[in-house]
């Protein structure tokens, strides 16, 4: 690509490119975000190209197939789009893609059994837009994911791509950049919900050069994937919003710090910065402004805390990745001791938005709080799990029962855990609540980075905790004592009370540790590390009372603490939980009630998992 | 200087400073294992912590580290209230259940009424604390041959893969700094042992006692660009040299 020098030229590329794009009267779109491709979507999208081939359709430029980033529908992958109609394929599969290409491409036919079939209504949906995980959903953020190639920066030219940004360097100085920023209410999507703006300023404002941008792209949480999937399907979003930031503080030199667990984000983003900095659209003298700015790619090991601001910088920096005491702030003081703005993989995604929209129509979404729309990766006990954008202020309802089709097999709901593994767990009487970051953070989770986990009344909320504070007592960094010591103690005492071995006081005990690691810890780790802990013994403390006192586990998780039986009115004698039982504990015949033998029972609950009849009782 | 309060009584300090190294200065006593006026603040055992407000903040209280928070004009410091009490002495309990058999681990819990954990206690009953004084010290005589390693519960004080280290000159800072007594170093006439390796002495010109560590005192000679040939006599003997010489003077 010859470089671009100008705003105006520019604006003839991108015309080339939707020219390009729009000759396409047929695009097949096959989603190959990490998730569909480990549901085999690259075969399904070389399937679906030698049938077009072989068809005779493969060399017209009419028909069109290109591989998006992730759609979020993941747990129905490989997923195709059929454009323009939006007929949306799930569980695609190679070998229907003759029947794709000469039914749905060819006669514009539709295939009734690879639509979504709508696990409330039952009825199958032809179009993206009218099944209620899309429809409900305000994409903002993923704005082009799934829309677009990522590794082709024409695509993304096509949608709008760096338009903010020659709107900035062209008409714009910095203050003003600031100025929007903060008047779109914008909050750092990484978690804190720092506002974006005044960041920016603060860091502007200190007269020590060279300033940097670094986007935190570590994405720990168990179960998280909203940053993976904007590096993985939108990187020149993040690119651009990063400029934008560069600018507005004077900063010429950028770092993505990636996990390297995510391979195909690090494929992309270095492809898209090759491609912009051959644009011209890195680098110097960008779209002839006289803006100087490239961006380096750091990989991280891994490390949870990495993705804590002052570790994360001494990780790129090449040191040990610990935190520090930030009494000095790191837009102060950050990656070498030099002023850094630090901002999340999907704050930066906001930050074109905000310019080729307006500040104002940004902060009309959302809350007057917490403006704008926010990614949730909703996984765990419900029926539609993905990747959902909505606005904030929404209740949990909305989301988990709207956008998430409600509890997997009708189960009745027991509670969400709001924001990563250091969130907490929100009970039934909370499902009302708008999803923001004050009012989560009021309610004892947070917001976090937007992970939702969703549990149903066979989730045991002691063995939850218990859960978490496992992976947070490994990714402690061990620097201070109370996360390092404290964490783990917290876990020797629910362990105890999972194992039955619960004592009179623990709880309280609990109370008071827990209190003190929040307040007396170095970093955002420890400080949130006991909010599973005192979320589930706040709000499910009867839970807690039966391991201790009654000892029993009410959700039958606990395997020392539950007895797995057959109920003789309910079995119809299926066979189904014998054959799923891994130690042959369960006998009867065919048709006849079935009795576990509770020698060999070793409590995994695979039979009550599997039984259709909810016969298998625990106690 | 900088001017604010402690416990209501004004105190001064330099820019810069922190508002453990004024407290203490002043003869506020605030516990803090992991300090050492000598070397970087670290802030990894919580001990110091101490409440701070300002008229300017509109109420607004919080607490931090005194090791590690640098003093402003105007600040207002308290280092007793119910709740310090109640952080400090759980973090000693925890210490403890760590560190059950280490005498000043031990003598900083019964400061608040801990005669045994109420936790469970670290089944290796280590002596090491992690207050890493030891790796700050190293780093500041020049040798960084400590380190951490390890996350979390299993994070260790040692050597690189726990070799005897080639960075280590012999010095004995380490062991010296070390307020539980946990690294092992011991020396005779000749020579100091210590992580696995020895270090010959070198003697004093003049009575032969041994001083420093051939290797501590090459590392020392590069650092300053002095000779090898300054450090040959011990301290005791360069006082009494200067003494004589200086007596000489006045007569």
């Amino acid at each position: 690509m010859t470089p671009i020098r100008s705003g105006a030229e520019l604006e003839q590329a991108r015309a080339a490119a939707r020219q390009k794009s729009q000759a396409h009267e047929v695009e097949i779109l096959v989603c190959a975000g990490t998730g569909c491709l480990a549901h085999g979507s690259a075969k399904v999208a070389d399937a679906i190209r030698q049938e077009m081939k072989q068809a005779g359709l493969g060399g017209d430029v009419r028909y069109f197939t290109k591989t998006t980033g992730c759609h979020g529908f993941c747990e129905k992958g490989p997923l195709v789009v059929v454009q323009p109609a939006g007929t949306f394929y799930v569980k695609v599969k190679p070998i229907d893609a003759a029947a794709i290409v000469e039914r749905t491409v060819k006669k514009g036919e539709v295939i009734d059994k690879l639509l979504y079939r709508d696990p409330n209504t039952k009825k199958r949906v032809a179009s993206y837009h009218d099944i209620d995980f899309y429809a409900k959903q305000q994409r903002l953020a993923l704005r082009n994911i799934g829309r677009i190639d990522p590794a082709d920066l024409d695509d993304a030219l096509s949608v709008g791509a760096y338009g903010a940004l020659a709107k900035v360097l062209a008409s714009m100085t910095a203050e003003q950049v600031i100025a929007e920023v903060e008047q779109s209410g914008l909050r750092g999507r990484g978690g804190g919900g720092f506002p974006t703006g005044r960041k920016w300023r603060t860091c502007r404002r200190v007269n020590v050069t060279p300033r940097y941008v670094i986007c935190n792209s570590d994405e720990g949480d168990p179960g998280a994937f909203m940053d993976r999937s904007v590096d993985e399907g939108d990187p020149h979003s993040v690119l651009e919003g990063m400029l934008i930031c560069a600018y507005a503080v004077d900063a010429h030199q950028g770092f993505i710090y990636v996990r390297d667990e995510y391979p195909l984000a690090i494929k992309h983003l270095r492809l898209a910065i090759d491609q912009a900095r051959q644009a011209g659209l890195l680098g110097q003298n960008i779209l002839g402004s006289g803006f100087d700015f490239d961006v380096e790619i750091s990989r991280g090991g891994g490390a949870f805390v990495c993705g804590e601001s002052s570790a994360l910088m001494k990780s790129v920096a090449g040191e040990v990745g610990e935190p520090r005491a930030k009494y000095v702030h790191s837009v102060a003081k950050g990656l070498y001791d030099h002023p850094t703005v630090l901002n999340n993989v999907e704050t930066f995604a906001c930050v074109p938005w905000i310019f080729a929209h307006g500040a104002a129509a940004f902060a009309a979404i959302g809350t007057k709080k917490s403006p704008g729309t926010k990614v949730f990766s909703l996984v765990g006990k419900v029926k539609n799990t993905g990747l959902v954008e909505v606005p904030m202020g929404v209740s949990l309802r909305e989301v988990i029962f709207g956008v998430g089709g409600g509890i997997l097999d009708d189960r009745p709901y027991k509670a969400v855990q709001t924001g990563g593994p250091s969130g907490g767990c929100l009970p039934a009487a909370m499902l009302d609540e708008p999803v923001d970051f004050d009012s989560l953070t009021e309610k004892g989770s947070m917001m976090g980075s937007g992970g939702m986990i969703v549990m149903d009344d066979r989730t045991c909320m002691v063995d939850v905790a218990r859960y978490f504070l496992k992976f947070l007592s490994d990714e402690s960094c061990g620097k201070c004592l109370p996360c390092r010591e404290g964490v783990k103690q917290l876990l020797v005492i629910l362990q105890d009370i999972c194992d039955g071995h619960g004592k009179p006081g623990d709880i309280e005990r609990i109370e008071v540790l827990g209190s003190v690691v929040s307040k007396a810890s170095l970093c955002g780790l420890g400080k949130s590390a006991p909010n599973p802990v005192l979320s589930t013994v706040r709000f499910f403390r009867d839970e807690y009372e039966a391991h201790i006192r009654d000892h029993k586990c009410p959700a039958g998780v606990c395997r020392k603490l539950t007895r797995f039986d057959i109920s003789a009115e309910k079995c119809t004698g299926c066979m189904v939980c014998a054959r799923a039982c891994p130690t042959q504990a369960i006998v009867g015949e065919k048709k006849q009630a079935h009795t576990i033998s509770q020698d060999k029972c070793t409590q995994c609950g695979a039979c009550r998992t599997v039984c259709k009849f909810d016969a298998v009782l625990t106690a | 200087m900088i001017t604010f309060w402690i416990n209501g009584k004004k105190v001064e300090g330099h820019p810069g400073e922190m508002v453990l190294a004024v407290a203490q200065r002043h003869g506020f006593e605030i516990p803090a294992h992991c300090h050492h006026g000598g070397v970087e603040p670290f802030g990894s055992c919580r001990l110091c912590v101490v409440e701070i407000t300002h008229k300017d903040w509109k109420g607004w209280k919080g607490q931090v580290t005194s090791c590690l928070y640098p003093i402003e004009e105007g600040l207002e410091v308290t280092t007793e209230s119910a709740e310090l009490l109640q952080v400090r002495k759980v973090l000693a309990d925890l210490l403890l259940a760590r560190c059950p058999d280490a005498p000043e681990v031990q003598k900083l819990a019964a400061q608040y009424g801990i005669a045994k954990s109420s936790y469970s206690e670290h089944p290796d009953r280590p002596l090491c604390t992690l207050c890493t004084l030891c790796v700050r010290a190293c780093e500041a005589i020049g040798a960084s041959a400590l380190g951490t390693a390890g996350r979390g519960p299993a994070r260790k004080v040692g050597t690189p893969f726990d070799l005897p280290p080639e960075a280590c000159v012999g010095c004995g800072t380490c062991a010296r700094i070390c307020p539980t007594h946990a690294i092992d170093c011991t020396e005779d006439e000749r020579v100091r042992t210590i992580w696995k390796r020895e270090f010959s002495f070198v003697r004093c010109d003049v009575c032969g006692r041994p001083t420093l560590t051939e290797a501590y005192r090459a590392l020392l000679s590069e650092r300053s660009g002095l000779s090898v040939e300054y450090f040959k006599r011990c301290d005791q003997c360069k006082r009494d040299e200067q003494a004589k010489a200086f007596s000489q003077i006045v007569r």
